[in-house]
Order: structure tokens, then sequence, then C-alpha cells
């Protein structure tokens, strides 16, 4: 009962705000709003030196870099719906927003929310210049979404619907639905050693390091900067 | 691509290695970036004005004329710069574009200066932003209707051919074409005047018979009157019916405003015709001939100004609604006001709120007949109340109508909310379809079968040769990305209508795929892998591209070795031909639309390739490059 008084108190004191807002005009309480709205995070990277010591990109390699990422993101930080957008730019037949967002927190390593541009070049720093045990690592990273050191085969399927949709509809052959659901059965198959349903991360890397193909397309990406 | 997203493509293609783990196929090689050329400013020198950017900055635009070689053109060899002569004010905005990636339309500018300088640079005008994309549109369109009209009025009208109901209704839409047109305009005119003097003298109290008071003109002349009002409506008939004849869409103009008007003006009389004889019906008949009123409207064809004040009040039907949708709300309070306050006074006037309306009216539309006052104080003051409010709710609501009138008189614009309508939509659809392009362009190259990756020139061609690769080197590592993720999936893209056929043959066919080496029952390891040519049996097999066949398409990979070979033919591999190893597509500067294949192998590598580790790049291109694409996204 009480309750519902204290509901009703405040809904005449709504009430009574809401009039007396009417009589004297809305203007004034609306900027104010308005003008904290526009305030944005912004964020200023560290400076050089720092990240040329924290990344192994050379000073020039981090101001292109810079300069790429200022561009598209003026206020420092990318969050994740322009982080999508962006990444949706290079795959315009499929939906890249599923792999994005698995990109993205598998950049936003303090998981704030967004990713600034020591995230961004750390992320970077280890696909392009570390050595094929950090890359692994960070690619066990990607897969295992709950970041508890497994990976199950829920979050590999997850990861493999997203990278199937981002092929869209129109794919030769045609795309069936559990293609992704096999595929992962293979992964398992491949690299559950001890077939025990999960992945850890030293069956992950043993495996990989006997393929030859995993081995040679971790090259791949050397020369993209 | 957009501007920064070309800057995020490194970002894209080292993301790509979370597929790597997944993937079951090899991947096909990366694109190689010969000449680590650090980025460096180039001084564009426009008129005088220099202007300096990154290189890269223009290189995020390949199809416009800085964005690719086209510029070399402009190339000054002693100042080391490139010299535009053309209007540094303009170019301001042309670079401003490759900056931000948003073109903005300057207002100063002149429509079609703007459109010269965007056409030289190779821009489309349909990127424009929205944030200047109306006003474009609008100048645009004003520029025409100058242009057009400037053209009417030269213009001899000797029209080609057309047939006799053509020709009328020319004669009728525009009564300067002909004489006769003209005459035919004017003696409508007359007429239509005639009648509507007519009416209005019929009602004249002319003469007086000594037994009765004053009779109306209409009544003491009836014949005359008559014979006159059939006169006119026999022309108006008429005239109706050639309109009726000669329309190009009957149904269309039975549903134009002006030929309801003139059904409505001939109306009355026929009817009057059918019904004299029956006197219950007579009152009625009186009232029709009220809409004989109606003829006057008929002027409207005949003058610009009455169809713009027509047009004016049609597109501010708003502002009139407001208006009086205000009035209305205010006449019933201070009716009911007024009502209330004179109920005390004795033999008042406002009997009942509805009687107080039209003292509210006539007060606040400061008439002030005089008919109806009140007499107590209250009544007075609210009184005073009523009439300064009349005067700012109907003073509100006519500036804007007042503006709209002069804003269309002025430029005369007739429907233009349609038309923009239609240009929007096709506004969208063009950028629809350059933004397709990314993806036609990645499907073009695959089915070209042209495999492509940068070439390594030596000597003197290299400095060309640089510009023409990093133009399509932004798309090389694009398509690059898309192969190794058709790779990863073990499915390739197809566009729509492939997709649309491939759908219909899997329904019609039980096996879904005619390429023989393909089935969809393999899993994806067995798809992809297997895909390999039957016509190579050279293939090293260590590290090999697969040649992929299909059915409908044929891709290939080239074998290429770099190096001082002598230049072998080249053959594109088909269904027929032999792939031959070690071939090397000469390249001349950007003009044909093949370019060069190389492959950072050893050199030395002989035609019978076999057992060497030869690694084969199998990377795509962009088919053309030469002819001007659209710049998308």
């Amino acid at each position: 009962m009480s309750g519902c008084r204290k509901r009703c108190k405040r809904q005449i004191l709504k009430f009574a705000q809401y009039v007396f807002r009417i009589i004297t005009g809305t203007l004034s309480t609306d900027s104010i709003d308005d003008e904290q709205e526009q305030y944005t995070i912004r964020h200023r990277p560290e400076a050089l030196e720092q990240l040329e010591a924290q990344t192994r990109f050379t000073k020039k390699e981090l101001q292109t870099l810079y300069r790429g990422f200022k561009n598209e993101c003026p206020s420092g930080v990318v969050n994740e719906e322009t982080f999508k957008g962006i990444y949706s730019q290079f795959f315009p037949q499929g939906d890249a927003s599923r792999y994005a967002h698995f990109l993205f927190n598998a950049f936003d390593t303090d998981h704030n929310g967004s990713v600034n541009f020591e995230d961004f070049a750390l992320g970077l720093s280890i696909l392009l210049r570390g050595s094929v045990q950090e890359k692994l690592n960070w690619a066990f990273n990607l897969y295992d979404i709950n970041k508890d050191g497994y990976i199950t085969k829920d979050e590999m399927l997850d990861i493999m619907r997203a990278i199937y949709s981002m092929m869209g509809r129109c794919t030769y052959p045609v795309l069936k639905d559990d293609t992704p659901r096999q595929h992962v059965e293979i992964f398992f198959q491949k690299m559950d050693k001890n077939k025990d349903g999960v992945v850890t991360i030293d069956e992950f890397i043993d495996c990989c390091q006997k393929d030859e193909n995993i081995m040679r397309s971790m090259q791949l990406f050397e020369n993209v900067i | 691509m957009a501007a920064g997203v070309a800057a995020w493509l490194p970002f894209a293609r080292a993301a790509a290695i979370g597929w790597m783990p997944v993937a079951n196929c090899p991947m096909p090689i990366a694109p190689r970036d010969q000449s680590k050329r650090q980025d460096e400013l180039i001084v564009l020198n426009v008129s005088g004005r220099r202007f300096q950017t990154w290189r890269t900055t223009l290189e995020r635009y390949p199809d416009t004329l800085l964005g690719s070689s086209e510029k070399e053109f402009f190339y000054n060899e002693e100042t080391k710069e490139y010299f535009f002569d053309r209007d540094p004010d303009a170019f301001r905005s042309v670079l401003n574009f490759y900056r931000t990636g948003k073109l903005h339309y300057p207002r100063h500018e002149c429509i079609s200066a703007y459109d010269e300088e965007l056409a030289f640079f190779g821009i489309i005008p349909e990127i424009i932003g929205d944030c200047c994309y109306e006003e474009y549109k609008d100048r645009k369109r004003e520029n025409a209707e100058r242009l057009m009209d400037d053209q009417e009025e030269n213009k001899d009208s000797k029209l080609p051919h057309m047939n006799f109901r053509e020709t009328m209704w020319r004669a009728f839409e525009n009564p300067h074409t002909s004489t006769m047109a003209l005459v035919f305009y004017y003696v409508t005119g007359f007429f239509i005047a005639i009648s509507v003097i007519t009416n209005v003298v019929e009602t004249v109290p002319c003469g007086s018979t000594p037994n009765q008071k004053d009779v109306p003109c209409g009544e003491r002349y009836t014949v005359a009157f008559f014979c006159m009002d059939t006169a006119c409506v026999m022309i108006f008939t008429v005239e109706y019916l050639m309109r009726l004849f000669a329309a190009p869409s009957r149904y269309r103009f039975m549903r134009s405003v002006m030929s309801i008007i003139d059904v409505v003006a001939i109306l009355p009389y026929y009817i009057g015709l059918i019904m004299t004889n029956n006197e219950d019906v007579s009152g009625a008949f009186v009232t029709l001939r009220v809409f004989r009123v109606f003829r006057i409207f008929k002027f409207s064809r005949h003058s610009q100004g009455l169809r713009i004040l027509g047009y004016t009040l049609k597109s501010c039907a708003s502002e009139l609604g407001f208006l009086l949708f205000s009035l209305t709300m205010a006449i019933i309070i201070f009716a009911t006001v007024m009502f209330y306050a004179e109920k005390g006074s004795t033999s008042s006037k406002f009997t009942s709120i509805p009687a107080s309306f039209w003292y509210t009216i006539v007060t606040m539309t400061t008439l002030g007949y005089g008919d109806m006052v009140p007499k107590t104080i209250a009544g007075k003051i609210f009184g005073s109340i009523c009439s300064l409010s009349g005067v700012l709710v109907i003073a509100l609501p006519v500036p804007v109508i007042v503006s709209n009138f002069s804003r269309i008189y002025h430029q005369n614009q007739r429907a233009d909310k349609r038309r923009a309508q239609k240009v929007q939509k096709a506004r969208l659809a063009r950028i629809r379809a350059a933004k397709s392009g990314t993806s036609t362009a990645f499907l073009h190259s695959k089915r070209n079968g042209l495999f492509t990756g940068l070439p390594q020139l030596q000597g003197s061609e290299e400095g060309d040769q640089q510009l023409n690769k990093t133009a399509s080197l932004l798309e090389s590592q694009h398509h690059h990305l898309l192969h190794c993720l058709e790779k990863t999936t073990a499915h390739e893209f197809v566009d729509e209508q492939l997709y649309e056929q491939n759908c219909l043959e899997g329904t019609l066919q039980s096996c879904p795929s005619r390429s023989p080496s393909l089935s969809s029952q393999d899993g994806p390891t067995g798809t992809c892998c297997c895909r390999r040519s039957r016509k190579n049996p050279h293939l090293p097999s260590a590290g090999v591209a697969p040649t992929c066949q299909r059915s409908l398409q044929e891709l290939s990979a080239i074998h290429i070795q770099c190096g001082d070979q002598p230049p072998l033919t080249t053959s594109r591999s088909s269904l027929n031909m032999k792939l031959d190893e070690g071939s090397r597509l000469n390249c001349k500067t950007g003009l044909i639309t093949t370019a060069i294949i190389s492959v950072p192998t050893p050199p030395a590598i002989g035609p019978e390739g076999d057992g060497q580790s030869l690694t084969s790049s199998s990377v795509q291109t962009t088919a053309s490059s030469n002819v001007v694409k659209v710049s998308a996204l």
C-alpha cells in the first residue's frame, strides 16, 4: 500500500513538474540536455615513442596507421557500431557484423566497449609482426568467446556461422544450413586430440604447428603495412 | 572504397588471420607491394596556388583523375609538381573530397563552372553529400529551366509530322503556335467575358413598369438573354468536346481541374433545358444558375497569374488549414466567454453561443459592424481582448502564404515535389549501382580469369608502372582478401543471376553440379582441394593454387615467372588450350586492359618448370584500367 502511495506521489510530482514546465517554457531545460549529449568521448593516444616501444612498428608505420585511424574516427576511439560499419564495407555481398563483433571483442582487450588507438596498434602489431606463437594465441583468443581458455563446439559454431555469413547468399555451391556445423566437426576432429569436446590452447597451438597449410598461411600477411 | 576505409584495408587483411586455423585449404598468395615506397607529399599547383597532400590520400579514389595515372600527364619535371590550369577555388572542394571522403558544393560557386570542374577531375556529382545535395540539385534545375526557356524562345515551331489530333492539342495548350490557335484563344476569352457580364447584368433592375416594382433585366428581356446564354454555352460545349477529342489521354483530361470547371460551367444550362417543365425542382434549378459564375474560372487558362495563385493556395494548404483551425478555436473560446459575460445584461443580443459566433468573427477580423455590442464591463473587457487577439491570429499565417506565392511566381515551378522525388530515387539508384561496383569488380575479375598481380618491370618503365600498379594495388589486395574468405569457407562468390541459375539447376537435376570434380556431397574439404585442372599435369603439387573449374565460367591460375625471361606468348587457359608455363604479359602504360603478372620467385626458370618449387601465385586484378569507373562507396 505504501508503495502504491509512493508511486502516486511520484506521478503527481511528475505531472506538476510537467505542467510547470509547459507554463514556463521548456526551452531552458532542453538546451542543457542537448549540451550534455554533445559531449563525446575524446581520446588522445600515448606518445609516439611509447607506442613504438610497445609495438613492433616503426615510427613511420605508426604515423600512417594513425592517420587512417583518425580519419575514420576523429574522436580517437572506435565503438562497435563504427567498427562493424567499417568492416562491412569490405564484404559487400554478405553480412560481416557478426564476425566484426567477435573481432571487436578480440581487439578490445580491456573490454570497455571501445577500441582506442593503442588497442588497435597493439592488436595489429601481434597480427602482422608477431611470432607464429603469438598469432596463434591471438586466433585462439578470438575463437574463445567467453575467454575461459577453452573453445567449445558452440563457440566455434558461432564463429563459423559468422564467417559463413560474410559470404552472403549468392555463393557457388549453394550454402547449406549445416555447412558451418560440418566445418566445425572437421575442425574439432583435427584439433581436439583427447576428444573431450573442447579445444585447449595447447592442443590448438600444437595442432596448428603441425599443419603446413596453416603455418604457411600465417605468414601470408606479413607485408601488409 | 571510401577514404578512411581504404586506410583500414591493412587491418581487415590482418584480421583475416582469424580465418586461417579454420580453413582447410591453402590460401592464395598475397599481392606483393614491390617497392616499399614511403608515403610522400606531392605538390599540386593549381594556377599558381600550391596544394600539398599525401600521395595515399589521392590514391583513395583510383578512378578519378588525381587518383589514377592520368595525373602524370600534368607532371612538370622541372618543378617536380603537378600543374593544373584550373580554378583554384573550385579545386579546394575537389581536394577536400579526397581528404574527407565527402564532396561539398560551395554555394557561391556557379553551378556550371562547378560541374565542369567535377567532370574534369573525374568525379561524379552524385557523391555530393546530403548536406549540399539539395542546393546543388535546385541550382541545377534552375539552370536547366533557364536554358530550356532560352531554347524555346529561339525554337522554330516546325515540329516534324504530327497528326491532326496532336496539332490540335498543341494548339489548345499553346496558343502562340499558330494563328488559328490564337484566334480561337481570343474568341473563347471573349465569350467567357460575355457570359459573365450577361450573368451579372441579368440581375440589374432596368426600367420599371408602372404597375410593379423594378424588374431585373433578365425577366424583362428574357428572350435576348436566353439567346445570349445559348450562344455562349454552345461555344463552350464545342470547345470542351474539341479538347476532349484532342487530349492525348482522355481519362486524365477528364479528371483535370480545368475540365471539371468547364463541365460545371455548362451543365446548369442543359439541366435547365431538361427540367423547365417540372415545377417542383424549379427551386433547385434556380440554385444551379449560381454555378454559371464558375465560368469566370475558365479565365485561368488564359492567365498565368491565376494559375499560379491557385497553385500557391494548394501548396499552402497546411498554412491555410492552420489559420482556419486556430481561428475556429479562438472563435469558440471567445464566443463562450462573451455569452456568459453578457448573460446578465438585459435585452442582450448574445442569445446563445452560436449567436455570439457572429460577434466574435466580426470583431476578430476587425470588421466591427456594430450590430452586436457588449454592454457589461466584463463583456467589454473580453471584447477588447478578442479584437487584439484576432489581429494576431490572422496576421501570423499570412506572411507565409505571401512568401510562398512570390517564390512560386518568381520561380514558376510546377509540381516540383513529384519531380524531386523521382530525382531522389534515380540518384539513390545511381549510387547503389556504383556501390555494387565493388562486388561486381571482384566477380568480374574472376570471370575474366585474368590473374594479375603487380608489375615488376625493371628500368625506365618502373616509374610509370608503379603508379599504374598502385591504382590497382588496393583493389588487388581487397580481392585477395575476398579470395581468402572463399578459400576458408570453400564456397565462391557468384553474382545474382548465376546464383539464380544454379538454384534452378539444383532443383532440376539431382546432382547439383556439373563440374566433374565437384560434388556437393563431399564436405568442404573435398570440394576445395579436389578442384584441380586436369589439363595441367605439370603443376607441382606443393603449394599449388588450385585451378578451379566451373561449368559456367573458367578461372585459371597462370604460372608466371619473373626475371629476364624473354616474353613468351601468353595464353589464358581455357578448356581447350594448354596452359603455358612461364609466360609474361608485356604491359605498357595504362592503355591495355590486362595488367602484368609477376611473381616473386627465383629467376631463371625454364619452361619445363617441373619439379621446381614454383610458387605460383594466383592473384586477381581489376580487368579494365582505362575504363573510368564510378568511384564507389
